[in-house]
């Protein structure tokens, strides 16, 4: 059942909210001891909410859109009363003091927020590795990570053990772990979801997005947590693009840029396909190049390294989170509360923010990569006044196993070389699973860009591709 | 050696008079409010919360800039100041770098040598940071304490191009600055409550040299005098050093008020890098040539200009006009009075003088004068009219001081009015000359002060109400004979 149909059974009072709860929290008890797609499960919340909605019902008050929908939260969102740690140890005991603007109008259309998920620390990795606290499986493969930032969230849907899940996505966090666990995932257009409550790593690039096990219930995930709010001076005012959707009049292109070559022979073979199936419905496919993408890597991580160098100043220790208790001086009570609270990772990233925004080197790096950005950004714009949509694969590989790279810091940024072009133009693209699994049952993602605000046609064009 | 020149430049921060914070809805608090009442996710920097620009301090901030001749940008942009410290707590400061709301103006002020301008460089918003309580009183805390009510809250810092050159320049300059502040009412200006505070970046260099010396930065000042004697000290201890041909030391200074000393904080060269960017959680401000334009013609007439034209149309003098446009209340207040039909420097005097030295006697604002302009007005009618004299508009500012009446009933029910009979003034003068034979001497042989006493004894005599002319030209017409 998709989450429409469970709302839509809710509401006519076919089924009770507490009871898909319930079944999902026994499946959660079941299922999550050996995925670890939560940190946390909110069975308590959970059940009150479930219980309001069921009264609302019997009252025959009106209910929302996700009526009894169990979503899971990537816990680098706030929910008001309940913890949040993003993975770190910095922030293992903090409680939230409000809602994300996101989780609060997913509580108005009567979602029920299952629990937070696990991620890479800070949502600074690929592989849910980075976590503090436990190592997410794939659920299609428990040898193989679930990719990340987003580990917990992308596995939660695809254990089903949550009907839609919310990510974060700052360079791929939703997209890649989407693509490595066989669900849809969706980074909207950048300023159409309030980043209000979502721990800042990289104010330009986050954008908060949803996991679902269908292109139907993203299409209404998205318009639940979509809409400009006032608490967030970058969310935009724009609206969705209004354009009837006929696939015979789409056209799609192809990047011929360097690095689509040296794909795994599974994802070739399945991109091909996906050229192949796009054709028949009649799309027609132009070869297009967006040139200054093959700069793209280094561009984004000197940029999101900069802003988080600067974004995560606030974890020090005096109001919240760990702070050290050994220190005799102020310096020190910094150096021993950031040191004992951060992760490598995430000091890896602080260091090389910090040098990047320094004196002297500020013109060489960040400046350089904000006109490089900009570049990227015109190659989008250029490229969408001849074509509709852009068709890449989501990852280079499929999920790859624990520890491969953990050691190479340089690979493990390499899975984001096809979703990172689109974080830094700041346009919506999509990670769709292709219906055959690899030897090993892993899945293969397809990535579906499209200009921004264009959302609409993404969900038309999956749609078309189930069926 | 060559004459030595001081060239200083300040940098003042302002704090504007919005109702809430610079990026969020807490409340402006006083200084008395309980520690951490007015705060909130935005300025306790939870994770995940965003600053929202307040346009009220867009407004009072491009007010404050326009008011001292700079030019507003149609696009500037917010930076992140990045260091650590418990009171700072985004470890980042919201403020302005390279595109600054406000660019290049200047005040005019008043030195020995005739008017000069001191350039602005620039004007910039930015938000406070919070307090750190180290001890209270005399005793020392084992922890410090943080207070974030003053986190968050607007601040316009203005920097001045280094066109100062004596701790007199600096002293007119901060007047001048903090008369038209509190005029377009964007801060109340208190420097005890932090509400105006200073920093002077300060150097000395041979006269004819183009090139400026090692420049110092003195902080800590909570007074416009705190500042001018942190002047003169510098002066004087960077003097001394030159002289002995050693080389000053860019470094950075506290003031200590008591010893009226400054001592280095910190050198220059090991100063914090700040890792400026730009604030992506913003989007730039965008000013449009009409926002500017409307809040320029807001503005009025400010009271440089102001005073100018009380000086032209009303033939007052440097001072009574400098008096009168001390603030907008005042110079409303001698306005309505003229209007009311009182002579101009008449009534000028009238509040400049016996008004003013009342009010501050009672520790009252013009606004809170018992005396209102109509009675101000029909007292200078009454002066210009020779009604009455000097002396009596003096009892009668007493009367109705303590009783709110107009003058001109009171005049006329109380036989207050002065007495112009010269038949009167006669006898009177005739009475008080014949116990002075004294005076006569003195006055017959050259001294003409000496029919004062005569003139205090008709005075006395006619209750103040002898028209003092006519007196005076009847005494020497009866001494003369």
């Amino acid at each position: 059942m998709n989450a429409i149909s469970i709302a839509n059974k809710v509401k006519s009072g076919e089924i009770k909210a507490t009871d898909i709860i319930n079944d999902y929290l026994d499946r959660i008890k079941e299922k999550d001891k050996k995925i670890n797609a939560f940190l946390e499960v909110f069975a308590d919340s959970a059940l009150k909410k479930a219980e309001e909605i069921d009264l609302k019902v019997a009252q025959k008050k009106p209910v929302g859109t996700l009526a009894g929908v169990p979503v899971a939260i990537k816990d680098n969102m706030l929910y008001k009363n309940h913890r949040m740690t993003c993975a770190s140890k910095i922030l293992e005991n903090y409680i939230s003091p409000y809602s994300a603007t996101a989780v609060e109008k997913l509580l108005e259309e009567d979602a029920v927020i299952i629990g937070r998920t696990n991620m890479d620390e800070f949502a600074m990795g690929s592989s849910t590795e980075n976590s503090a606290f436990k190592n997410t499986k794939n659920p299609l493969n428990e040898k193989h990570v679930p990719g990340g930032s987003s580990g917990g969230s992308a596995a939660a849907v695809a254990a089903t053990m949550a009907l839609i899940s919310l990510g974060s996505d700052t360079g791929g966090s939703i997209r890649q772990p989407a693509a490595f666990c066989g669900v849809y995932g969706l980074k909207p257009t950048y300023g159409s979801v309030s980043r209000y409550g979502l721990a800042a790593f990289a104010s330009s690039l986050d954008q908060i997005g949803c996991f679902t096990n269908n292109p139907e219930d993203m299409k209404l995930a998205f318009s639940v947590i979509s809409g400009h709010d006032k608490k967030d001076s970058t969310s935009s005012i724009l609206q969705q693009t209004e354009k009837k959707f006929d696939i015979k009049a789409i056209k799609i292109g192809i990047p011929k840029e360097p690095f689509m070559e040296g794909l795994e022979p599974k994802i070739k073979e399945e991109f091909l396909l996906t050229i192949q199936k796009l054709k028949n419905l009649g799309a027609s496919m132009l070869d297009i190049s967006l040139p200054n993408t093959q700069y793209a890597l280094p561009t984004y991580y000197i940029i999101a390294s900069g802003e988080a160098s600067s974004n995560l100043g606030r974890y020090d220790g005096t109001r919240y989170g760990l702070n050290s208790k050994k220190a005799d001086s102020l310096i020190n009570f910094y150096k021993l509360s950031r040191g004992e609270g951060f992760g490598p990772e995430v000091k890896r990233r602080i260091m090389l923010g910090t040098y990047s925004l320094s004196a002297g080197y500020y013109d060489d790096y960040y400046i350089k990569a904000q006109k490089i950005r900009t570049l990227i950004k015109n190659d989008f714009k250029k490229a969408f006044t001849e074509i509709d949509i852009i068709l890449t694969p989501t990852t280079p590989t499929t999920a790859f196993k624990f520890g491969d790279k953990l050691k190479n810091p340089i690979s493990m940024y390499l899975s984001d070389i096809f979703t990172i072009p689109a974080s830094l133009a700041g346009v919506c693209a999509v990670s769709a699973p292709c219906k055959n699994k690899t030897e090993a049952g892993l899945s293969v993602g397809m990535q579906f860009t499209s200009n921004h605000f264009n959302e609409t046609s993404l969900f038309s064009i999956l749609g078309l591709l189930s069926d | 050696m060559s004459d030595l020149q001081t060239v200083i430049g300040l940098e003042i921060h302002l704090q504007l008079k919005t109702k809430t914070k610079m990026f969020c809805a807490c409340a402006q608090t006083s200084q008395e409010a309980k520690a951490n009442s007015s705060i909130c996710p935005v300025c306790t920097s939870q994770p995940g919360a965003l600053p929202v620009i307040n346009k009220k301090a867009v407004e009072l901030g491009s007010k404050a800039a326009l008011a001292i001749n700079c030019t507003i940008a149609p696009y500037s942009i917010f930076a992140r100041k990045n260091y650590f410290y418990p009171d700072l707590p985004k470890s980042y400061q919201i403020s302005q770098f390279e595109k600054p709301l406000a660019q290049r103006g200047h005040i005019k002020i008043k030195t020995p040598d005739g008017e000069k301008l001191i350039s602005i460089t620039r004007a910039h918003l930015e938000e406070d940071a919070g307090k750190s309580l180290h001890s209270i009183g005399s005793k020392n805390l084992e922890h410090t304490l943080i207070d974030l009510n003053r986190a968050g809250i607007p601040l316009l810092e203005i920097v001045s191009e280094p066109d100062i050159n004596s701790p007199e320049e600096a002293y007119t300059y901060l007047t001048e600055l903090k008369k038209t502040m509190k005029w377009i009412e964007v801060s109340n200006c208190d420097m005890e409550k932090g509400e105006l505070r200073c920093d002077v970046n300060i150097s000395l260099k041979p006269k004819e040299a183009v090139e400026l010396g090692k420049k110092v930065e003195i902080k800590n000042l909570n007074s416009f005098k705190a500042v001018k004697d942190s002047i003169v000290y510098e002066i004087a201890r960077q003097t001394n050093i030159i002289k002995n041909g050693e080389t000053v030391l860019s470094d950075t200074r506290l003031w200590n008020d008591k010893e009226e000393k400054t001592y280095s904080m910190r050198s220059k060269e090991t100063a914090n890098d700040y890792r400026y960017f730009p604030e992506p959680d913003l989007i730039a401000l965008k000013l449009s040539d009409e926002y500017s334009s409307e809040i320029k013609n807001s503005l009025g007439e400010l009271p440089h200009r102001k005073k100018a034209r009380f000086i032209k149309q009303y033939a007052l003098n440097d001072y009574d006009a400098n008096l009168l446009t001390a603030n907008k209340n005042l110079s409303s207040y001698f306005e309505n009075c003229v209007e009311l039909g009182g002579e101009p420097k008449i009534s000028a005097n009238l509040i400049a003088t016996e008004l003013m030295g009342r009010l501050n006697a009672n520790k009252l604002e013009i606004k809170d004068s018992p005396i209102i302009p109509q009675y101000i007005a029909e007292l200078a009618q009454l002066l210009k009219s020779e009604k009455i004299s000097a002396t009596i508009s003096k009892q009668v500012l007493d009367k109705i001081w303590e009783k709110p009446t107009s003058p001109k009933e009171l005049i006329e029910a109380s036989e207050m009015s002065q007495v112009s009979d010269e038949n009167q003034i006669r006898e009177w003068a005739k009475e008080a000359l014949d116990k002075n034979p004294k005076a006569i001497e003195d006055f017959k042989s050259g001294n003409e002060k000496a029919i004062g006493p005569i003139m205090g004894m008709i005075m006395k005599k006619s209750k103040g109400k002898a028209n003092p002319k006519i007196t005076s030209s009847i005494i020497k017409e009866l001494i003369q004979g």
